[in-house]
């Protein structure tokens, strides 16, 4: 029987301090997260100078913590690994600086990983099952990527935005029909009272290639049918421009998911990423895969946003591959998707 | 007693490793590389060298600020992860009382000035006896008119140092009303070793920290915070 590998996982590349145990990349012996977010949304978006500092306070007492919580110490501990890109550059220093020197003065092999592949790899611990290869749509709001999880660690880029991340349209046409920050969740909640029907909104899709996304058009349209009421002294309907833009987000991302399935004979279809927790994308993915007939995974939502859990289970292959970070890891902030 | 010193508050990095009555091993760099990829490199190399083994030391001590925001956080949560995994306390020395500590003993006053943008230096005002630090103005940020005409207040003879001396350079020579003296290069920046012989008496004193509780003391708001109370004035 082979030893069992302990992680211990930080994450810090936007505005949440997190710290977790993980065993064997599946088992999540603790998952603390410390969320700035009620001090973001008096600025309406995440402040990286700020997101920052509340890190630096607050990155050791989450770390202690997921220890404890797990009954275990930094000794028993066969890794450090720590998220360095993609991300915001301050934010993602400290978690990169903080793992650097406990994982030395531990004396403890070091692992980086990349968050894309972390919100991936988020699926791993409730879905014992399931294994590479998948097909994954990650969806946040700092990236839109439809990727093809060939291997554990082997990851190809199939479809991407080219212009605003699914999350970012929602927090800007959250702002922009009075619903405030963040805008996923608060969009998801009105658009439950609202008709997905009521308005057309054009669908973010690329002319020259079928697998990409284009997200800014959308919003734009939302911007303007709103400006439009407003000229016509027509009272708007929020809850049904929530549904309808979220319509026709979902509506995008699930048609381009199956076109790829298609496309590479994937048979597992996977979710990842803050809004994989979007209850009008979960229901209607999991529609479309039933429809075709293919197995649908998903986090679920405590592990769709940023934590460590999920930098824990990708660390985890990471260190097993051989994956390793010197003295001299820095934070890599704009970090694609398969490099190093 | 063996203290790990660690300086990234501004354009220099630096580590040393100093006991009661030495700087044992010192490694000091100035060019552009971020801290973020030599502070942790410069310090095992001065443990190596020394073949003095991380778990020996009693105490962190960091550059505690003001400085560059990025820097000064590089340098805290190296700190706090080596206290977190070592269980040892920090000292968090300001970085204006350790970059004047460099010219311990003059008779006259140090007046370190980091250059913190928007025409204001970080600033303070220092005077010594025998190996002692006094402060006689606090550290802060300050128009650097305004710290100048300070020093000219005391009528005592002054050195100036850091690395807003070069930035603000004109303006000292113009409005300087007491003798002075502009630090040679050696003398002018943040090290480490100096960090920690100060840091030997901050720790003797007991005035120590945890890993958990320190933080940089940046001695301003972030932009957004500045621009929201300026906002919510009107």
């Amino acid at each position: 029987m082979d030893k069992d590998i302990y992680i211990l996982a930080i994450e810090s590349s936007c505005d949440e301090t997190a710290a977790a145990v993980v065993k064997n990349g599946r088992e999540v012996l603790s998952n603390v997260i410390y969320s700035q977010i009620d001090i973001h949304t008096l600025f309406g978006g995440v402040v990286p100078e700020i997101a920052s500092r509340k890190h630096i306070e607050k990155i050791n007492p989450v770390i202690s913590r997921a220890l404890s919580d797990s009954g275990m110490t930094l000794s028993e501990m066969d890794a450090v690994a720590v998220t360095y890109g993609p991300g915001l550059v301050g934010p993602l220093l400290v978690g990169v600086a903080e793992a650097k020197a406990l994982a030395y003065a531990a004396g403890k092999p070091l692992v980086p990983v990349h968050h894309i592949e972390g919100h991936i790899c988020a699926n791993y611990v409730e879905n014992k099952d399931l294994e590479p290869p998948f097909l994954c749509m990650v969806v946040s709001g700092g990236h839109t990527h439809l990727v093809m999880v060939n291997d554990y660690a082997d990851y190809t880029i199939l479809g991407r935005t080219r212009d605003d991340a699914a999350g970012e349209a929602f927090d800007k046409v959250a702002r922009a029909i009075g619903l405030g920050y963040p805008g996923g969740p608060k969009i998801d909640k009105a658009a439950r009272e609202g008709d997905p029907r009521a308005i057309e909104f054009p669908r973010g899709h690329v002319r020259e290639s079928d697998l990409d996304f284009s997200f800014s058009g959308v919003k734009s349209a939302v911007l303007n049918y709103l400006n439009d009421c407003h000229m016509k002294g027509i009272e708007v309907n929020t809850t049904d421009v929530a549904a309808s833009f979220q319509a026709s987000i979902v509506e995008v991302i699930v048609e381009h998911t199956m076109l790829a399935a298609r496309e590479t004979g994937a048979r597992k279809i996977a979710l990842a990423g803050g809004v994989a927790s979007n209850t009008a994308l979960r229901t209607a993915m999991e529609e479309a895969c039933a429809h075709h007939g293919y197995s649908f995974y998903k986090p679920s939502p405590l592990l769709c946003t940023d934590n460590a859990a999920m930098i824990g289970a990708a660390g985890y292959y990471d260190f097993i591959n051989g994956i390793r970070a010197g003295l001299d890891l820095n934070a890599v902030p704009n970090l694609k998707l398969g490099e190093r | 007693m063996l203290i790990l010193a660690l300086e990234s508050s501004g354009l220099v990095a630096s580590a040393a490793l100093v006991s009661e009555d030495k700087v044992i091993g010192e490694y000091t760099s100035n060019f552009k590389k971020t801290h973020s990829q030599t502070l942790l490199p410069m310090m095992d190399a001065v443990l190596k060298l020394t073949g003095i083994d991380i778990k020996e030391i009693d105490a962190v001590a960091v550059s505690g600020g003001p400085g560059s925001f990025t820097g000064l956080r590089i340098g805290s949560a190296t700190a706090k992860g080596m206290g977190l995994a070592l269980d040892v306390p920090i000292i968090n020395v300001p970085t204006l009382e350790a970059i004047a500590y460099n010219a311990c003993g003059t008779e006259g006053v140090v007046c370190p000035l980091m250059d913190a943008r928007r025409n204001q230096g970080y600033t303070g005002v220092y005077e010594f006896e025998g190996d002692t630090i006094r402060t006689i103005i606090e550290q802060q940020a300050l128009p650097v008119e305004e710290i100048i005409s300070r020093v000219n207040a005391l009528g005592r003879k002054v050195i100036y140092l850091g690395d807003g001396v070069p930035v603000y350079r004109d303006i000292i020579e113009k409005s300087t009303a007491v003798p002075y003296l502009i630090a040679p290069m050696h003398m002018s920046v943040q090290r480490a070793g100096t960090l920690g012989a100060l840091a030997v008496q901050y720790y003797k004193a007991g005035r120590v920290e945890t890993a958990a509780e320190h933080h940089p003391d940046y001695l301003r708001p972030s932009q957004a915070e500045r621009e929201y109370a300026e906002k919510h004035e009107k």
